[in-house]
């Protein structure tokens, strides 16, 4: 009960910070997106690159948060701003599940499918718009989902460099010994994350092929 | 039996083909003439399967020339070529997220049909392979086994391709309606007149469908014989596969034939 009067009466700073943390896990999903999509059709269709690309973004994820928001901040142009730093460790550790998920995701595509395709005289650009992402969609959504509910609980650390969310609410309330003040970080947090999961998994489930 | 033609549609000359270090096709030459169906007979790896890939580019000869209407596949555009000519997989390969008929339409739609032409090429193509019209709006997960390789025929013959290309189309259909589709092909062969390659391990569907036989053992092409030639063959390949076969088989060989 103490917690949600302590929402209530600081909700303009909730609201803020639940803001700031959409943003840098909305933009950095959205980043790994552009980058983890083309990455893993990329080793789907030239097997070899599946190695070395699938254990940079295992040796990534490896990589304690804490130390990862470490090692960039004496970055030039990225240790500027915090949350530059923050979207793109974010961006970072999203990307595995999304490369590996879309190269899942191809890879399951019915040989014989693709093969009648290619048969057909579509072209590889046909073959993959057409068929191949189409077919592929739900797998590399779920790998997505995946990726927005790591990065939900991962943007709170954020908070530890500067770079805002409801991690601050988590930092000060563990700073001031206040169950209140972690708990008004967490369970917006958590929200987020359930809302997350929920929502993309809906969309994955209306893209999955019949 | 095929004249024989000037010009083949399809050459093969002196065609090896090695995946890695395994040879998988040698020294074939063969040739195959406008209008008549070549059947490849041959066991599971005698390469008839990559023999019939070659004819569409999809895959290259090692060594050795594909000529198709006269012309290598390094001087046409491959893709304008497969589009002229049909291909039949034994497992079909519909497209699970499309309905049959923008399964069927997809090569016209690509090569910028009007809609209503395709549509209309649909309906025309699905009654030609025995199909009510209402089955259009289907999805493929929603056919029966025998229905599925229909559309597969009906998506083949979309462009109106000259030649037509079958892996084992019928293979894992059951009897019954494996024989109802081989009838249905010997009549629409006798219809639109198309240059088939078709690929089986099935000598009883060899003799029934072919006007020749091209029968294949580890990746050689051992001798090319009429359904009539092949019953009565000394060759010992050719013998082995009519004891294998048993009885009955001179009687399929006529029948087969009499569409020529």
């Amino acid at each position: 009960m103490d917690v949600i009067r302590f929402l209530f009466r600081n909700h303009t700073q909730v609201l803020e910070l639940t803001l700031e943390h959409l943003w840098l896990v909305g933009l950095s999903t959205v980043l790994a997106m552009l980058i983890g999509i083309p990455l893993g059709i990329t080793i789907a269709h030239w097997p070899r690159w599946n190695k070395p690309v699938l254990a940079s973004a295992n040796i990534i994820q490896t990589i304690p948060s804490l130390a990862l928001f470490g090692f960039l901040l004496p970055v030039p142009w990225l240790g500027a701003r915090a949350d530059r730093l923050a979207i793109l460790a974010l961006t970072l550790y999203a990307l595995l599940p999304i490369i590996r998920n879309t190269y899942a995701g191809i890879r399951g595509v019915d040989a014989a499918v693709v093969e009648a395709g290619r048969g057909m005289g579509l072209t590889e650009s046909q073959l993959l718009f057409q068929v191949e992402l189409p077919l592929a969609v739900s797998v590399i959504l779920s790998g997505v989902r995946i990726a927005v509910v790591i990065s939900v609980g991962l943007a709170t650390i954020a908070a530890a460099i500067g770079a805002g969310g409801l991690g601050e609410f988590i930092f000060r309330g563990l700073a001031m010994v206040d169950n209140r003040v972690i708990l008004a970080g967490a369970i917006p947090a958590a929200i987020m994350a359930l809302l997350a999961d929920f929502g993309v998994g809906w969309l994955e489930r209306q893209l999955r092929p019949r | 039996m095929p004249s024989e033609n000037p010009t083949p549609v399809i050459e093969f000359s002196d065609v090896s083909f090695h995946a890695g270090q395994t040879q998988v096709l040698r020294g074939l030459t063969l040739q195959v003439a406008k209008g008549e169906t070549l059947i490849l007979l041959g066991r599971s790896g005698s390469g008839k399967t990559t023999t019939l890939k070659l004819i569409n580019a999809l895959v290259s000869p090692s060594s050795g020339e594909v000529l198709v209407n006269g012309a290598t596949h390094r001087e046409v555009d491959v893709i304008r070529l497969r589009r002229g000519i049909g291909y039949v997989i034994q497992e079909v390969g519909l497209f699970p997220h499309f309905t049959v008929a923008r399964n069927i339409g997809l090569v016209p739609k690509i090569e910028g049909w009007k809609e209503d032409r395709v549509q209309a090429r649909v309906q025309e193509l699905l009654h030609l392979v025995g199909l009510e019209a209402e089955i259009a709006a289907r999805y493929p997960h929603q056919l029966s086994g025998g229905q599925r390789q229909r559309v597969g025929v009906a998506r083949a013959l979309a462009a109106d391709p000259e030649i037509l290309l079958m892996d084992e189309p019928f293979g894992a259909l059951d009897p019954l309606t494996r024989d109802e589709l081989q009838r249905e092909f010997l009549a629409l062969r006798q219809r639109l007149n198309k240059t088939v390659v078709f690929v089986t391990h099935d000598l009883h569907e060899a003799l029934r469908l072919g006007s020749r036989i091209a029968l294949m053992e580890a990746g050689k092409l051992v001798t090319v014989l009429t359904p009539q030639e092949f019953v009565k063959s000394d060759d010992p390949w050719a013998a082995a596969y009519v004891r294998a076969f048993g009885d009955g088989l001179e009687s399929i060989a006529n029948r087969g034939s009499s569409w020529t």
